[in-house]
């Protein structure tokens, strides 16, 4: 049993114990956290490894699970996974912190669900078995329907059942996917489809593969959100109770980008080629269209909501970018939009505590009552919207970098996401702490409470913002790799592409 | 045949489990008409043990033929008698709250549930088309008077004439189909008609070997309740006590689908490009009528009941699929869908009350808050109706949907599949129910589960959540015992 079985199902026995024990809210809550402090803490264990050679699968475990079907329990971390499971690990027990006074009912439940939620996406991100896989990505769904479904605001039902259902609905095209590539390769192992896939064991047809990466694809494209599919993304937002809404922007949707990297480049390369020009038109149409539609927004939660759309254009864009600078900023930016918006939805749902609205209107001035609030809520701003020396701004300017070396066109608008998205995000500070404080007067600034959740989100802005190199390296050399695998054996598309992406350049 | 026949004690050893319910039954009837007028017997412990001692006689023999190979006891054979078992053993706990409830005769009802198992029971192992008919007769009879069995309410006499009329139809079918194949093949027997079709083809009319063969199929398709002729289930399944209707749901089913799969993999195996289209269409038909019928019942044992038409569906996907793999994932299907299946029907039978007076998916509301634990019971069979993964519903799913993209169906597998997203609407509405409303008029006077409902409840559960976590044992039975058919 290695460390990182650990770290995977220490949360699953904790959501059974807490939610078995007979035990008060009040200690049910304490004991909930420090389990989530425990495994946080054991997972930095994890760290010194991987990094030290980030492109070996290390802390492997594979044994027989299912015999008949040849399906091992098979996980392992590299330097691709590493931060995506420390960031689950490391919000995990801020959420329970900020949930701590506005949960008060069924509170045992609500951080069990917290911990069962953990144990799927810890599971997602470290499967290297394909059902294994496909088996944690449905178990995390459970968890957050129930969070969004008992703990959510007005249409929260709605809600709940429109979030579960998207992404069952492309995950089942998916789970059809892997079968017929189980058929095929007799095996769900991922090293070895990998494997097989780029010594030429294991082929499809031309159809074959494009309709397995669309399968694949459209699974993980619901997940990110990619424009259009995006439409449950801003209900969801809105609807669930903030560490819901914590845990969904900033963990949740990486899932889907997280598969991206994984799966589609390297095991169905040509397609994803074949794809990445009209894929890159939907990251940029939703750079674009989230930042405009956010623009708009008169509900605080939802304004963050499309914002996300927004920012994850950029991870999308990055990765079909196939260039190393693309792929790393998009791994970045996986992880500095999980800290940022994170963040942010935190503060929206301390507002939210204040004055029970999330209407931009209902606020004015609370910088008078609660300056401190304020102070971290702009700092938090500015990391979103990419301000040099904070988190942001490197994935971004990654992206855009990588972008640029093949479409020059994509590069354009998507920098206007950044624009945009200064607009949107000053404009709601503007309207909600500046201004007269009528009626807002009442709101009390941060508690301690507080301060200790918000803390450790500053603190990893400003350090991803100043000292990316220490995330970046272990990612980067996974993305070596990855774009090695994910290079397109067909190599007059390849041609083609650079010629296309230097004429471009000429062109300019 | 030689007139001195006389079978083997091996042979009767057998048929010892029909032996064991029948004798059992008789018991239990001898009982009730000796019963003093203020006596009451312990009739549920005695069927429940005629029941577990079925279940021990299921391993007494040695596998092989009986009675001129009119019954057949194989590994095949046996998973299906411990599932209609179990289902038997499930619903006879179940219903010891139901008839205190309702005050009901027990001594009837039990010798009934007795004898329509050992119906079942024979179906599982029949080898001829004759034995397969007696089975399915003995296993209808009773369960005919099972859902009626309420005799002065109106639901019930409903549902048993509607079952009855239907189902005699339905046998008349397979009755007419057995004629028209004896009268092609000279023989009732499986292999024999096997042999027959695979050694004579050229003398043997066609067109009548395919007629009997639809006549047949229309009959097994009754019992299965697969569309098109489903239209019987919504309604027995709403009438019926709730008790009968999770075992008309499983048992009845499971022993059909034992038939339909014996019947069709080795006597029909011959002529499978002329039955598979039409499995093809019954299977997808079955699942978009009960899935999409099922998003607006209000009803929850009619809601049931077109999910049960929905998840014959994907059985039929496994049928259809023709071959080693697909009928081992109906098999492990079936035994995963009677655990989950019975389990949703505990619930209903603990939760409706007297008279069944809360049958309806709002009456569960804020049962997550009232009665957690028989809320998150519920919540696993749901899970597994959807087909999540870790539970029984998802592997049984999965091996249905592997065995069809074997065999190349690459669009009745992406079909089914979009099928059973939208059936996660309508389970997903009854957790929705459950948890995210408060508590109603019903759960607010909701008594917690009975002893025998908790039982049910539990094993229920531990067996979805054992097929979805460990499915080894399950599966290699299931893969050992369809290797007979090839």
């Amino acid at each position: 049993m290695s460390l990182l079985d650990l770290v995977i199902f220490l949360p699953l026995i904790g959501f059974l114990v807490i939610l078995l024990l007979p035990a008060s809210d009040e200690i049910a809550k304490k004991l909930a956290i420090g389990w989530a402090l425990v495994v946080f803490v054991l997972s930095l264990g994890l760290i010194g490894p991987v990094q030290a050679n980030p492109k070996e699968f290390q802390f492997v475990t594979n044994v027989p699970w299912i015999d008949a079907l040849k399906i091992n329990y098979h996980i392992g971390i590299d330097g691709l996974s590493l931060w995506l499971v420390i960031l689950t690990t490391f919000l995990t027990p801020i959420a329970m912190l900020i949930s701590w006074k506005y949960i008060n009912q069924r509170v045992t439940q609500f951080f069990a669900f917290l911990l069962l939620l953990e144990f799927g996406m810890t599971g997602v991100f470290v499967s290297l078995d394909l059902f294994v896989f496909y088996t944690f990505w449905e178990v995390a769904l459970v968890p957050m329907y129930f969070l969004i479904g008992i703990w959510g605001h007005d249409r929260r039902i709605y809600a709940a059942v429109k979030f579960f259902l998207y992404t069952l609905a492309g995950s089942v095209l998916m789970l059809a996917a892997m079968i017929f590539i189980y058929n095929r390769a007799k095996t769900f192992d991922y090293v070895e489809i990998v494997k097989n896939i780029q010594n030429g064991m294991l082929t499809f047809t031309r159809t074959e593969e494009l309709l397995l990466f669309l399968a694949f694809f459209i699974a993980f494209a619901i997940k990110v959100p990619l424009f259009p599919l995006h439409t449950w993304l801003p209900d969801a937002h809105v609807e669930a109770p903030t560490a819901g809404s914590v845990m969904l922007a900033a963990v949740m949707l990486k899932m889907g980008t997280y598969g991206l990297v994984r799966f589609c480049l390297p095991l169905f390369p040509g397609s994803a080629h074949d794809c990445a020009p009209w894929i890159m038109m939907l990251a940029v149409i939703g750079i674009v269209y989230g930042a405009l539609v956010a623009m708009v927004q008169p509900n605080m939660k939802k304004l963050v909501a499309y914002s996300s759309v927004s920012h994850l254009g950029f991870v999308v864009l990055g990765v079909f970018s196939f260039t190393q600078a693309g792929l790393d900023g998009a791994v970045f930016q996986m992880l500095a939009h999980g800290i940022s918006t994170g963040a942010l939805f935190m503060l929206v749902g301390m507002l939210y505590e204040r004055n029970h609205s999330l209407e931009i209107k209902s606020y004015g001035g609370v910088a008078t009552p609660a300056p401190n609030l304020t102070t971290i809520f702009v700092i938090t701003t500015l990391a979103s919207i990419g301000m040099p020396l904070l988190s942001n701004f490197v994935g971004e300017f990654l992206v855009l970098q990588g972008t640029s070396q093949v479409s020059m066109i994509a590069t354009v608008f998507a920098s206007t996401g950044v624009i945009f998205s200064a607009v949107y995000m000053l404009w709601m500070v503007q309207r909600v702490f500046y201004g007269k404080a009528d009626g807002n007067l009442h709101m009390y600034d941060l508690t301690t409470r507080e301060y200790v959740a918000l803390g450790p989100m500053i603190i990893m802005m400003v350090w991803m913002g100043v000292y990316s190199q220490s995330f970046l390296p272990a990612a980067s050399s996974q993305n070596v790799e990855i774009l090695k695998m994910s290079q397109d054996r067909r190599t007059v598309v390849i041609e083609k592409a650079t010629g296309q992406g230097a004429e471009v350049l000429h062109a300019r | 045949m030689p007139v001195n026949y006389l079978p083997t004690s091996d042979e009767y050893l057998r048929i010892l489990p029909e032996i064991v319910l029948i004798a059992v039954g008789i018991l239990i009837m001898l009982m009730e008409a000796m019963r003093k007028e203020d006596g009451n017997p312990p009739y549920f412990a005695i069927a429940f043990g005629g029941i577990i001692a079925a279940l021990a006689a299921c391993f007494a023999s040695t596998t092989g033929a009986a009675f001129h190979e009119l019954l057949v006891v194989d590994s095949f054979a046996t998973f299906f008698r411990v599932i209609v078992l179990v289902v038997g053993a499930l619903c006879t706990l179940m219903s010891i709250t139901y008839l205190d409830r309702e005050k009901a005769d027990k001594g009837e009802y039990y010798a009934l549930m007795l004898f329509s198992l050992s119906g079942q029971t024979l179906m599982c192992a029949s080898n001829d088309l004759i034995m397969i008919f007696i089975g399915i007769e003995i296993s209808s009879i009773s369960s005919y008077i099972l859902a009626g069995f309420m005799r002065d309410d109106k639901r019930n006499n409903e549902a048993a004439l509607k079952y009855f009329m239907l189902g005699s139809f339905a046998t008349a079918f397979l009755l007419y189909g057995v004629a028209w194949i004896y009268g092609v093949t000279g023989t009732t027997n499986l292999d024999g008609i096997r042999q027959a079709l695979l050694t004579n083809m050229p003398n043997i009319p066609m067109a009548a070997v395919g007629a009997a063969c639809a006549l047949m199929f229309v009959g097994f398709a009754f019992k299965v309740s697969a569309a098109p002729f489903q239209v019987w289930a919504p309604d027995v399944y709403q009438g019926a006590p709730a008790p009968v209707s999770a075992f008309l749901s499983a048992g009845p089913k499971a022993a059909a689908f034992a038939v339909l799969l014996r019947t069709f993999m080795t006597a029909f195996g011959p002529i499978s490009n002329r039955w598979e289209p039409f499995v093809w269409a019954c299977a997808l038909l079955s699942m978009i009528v009960g899935n999409f019928a099922a998003l607006t019942q209000t009803n929850i044992k009619r809601l049931l009941a077109y999910s049960s038409i929905a998840h014959a569906g994907y059985v039929m996907v496994a049928v259809a699929s023709h071959s080693e793999i697909g009928t081992a994932a109906a098999m492990f299907y079936l035994a995963a869908y009677a655990f989950m299946n019975v389990g949703a029907f505990a619930i209903v039978t603990q939760f409706s009350r007297k008279g069944e007076r809360y049958v309806n998916v709002s009456d569960l509301a804020g049962l997550g808050q009232r009665q957690p634990m028989a809320a998150a019971m519920l919540t696993i069979f749901l899970l597994s109706l959807i087909g999540v993964p870790l539970t029984g519903g998802f592997m049984g799913k999965f091996y249905i949907f592997k065995a069809a993209l074997d065999s190349d169906m690459i669009w009745l597998t992406v079909l089914g599949l979009l099928n059973s997203a939208v059936a996660a609407y309508y389970y997903l509405r009854i957790m929705v129910v459950m948890y995210f409303e408060e508590p109603g008029e019903a759960t607010a006077s909701a008594d917690a589960p009975s002893a025998g409902i908790t039982a049910v409840l539990v094993g229920s559960a531990i067996g979805t959540l054992v097929l979805g976590i460990m499915p080894n044992f399950v599966l290699n039975l299931a893969t050992k015992s369809a290797a007979l058919f090839r």
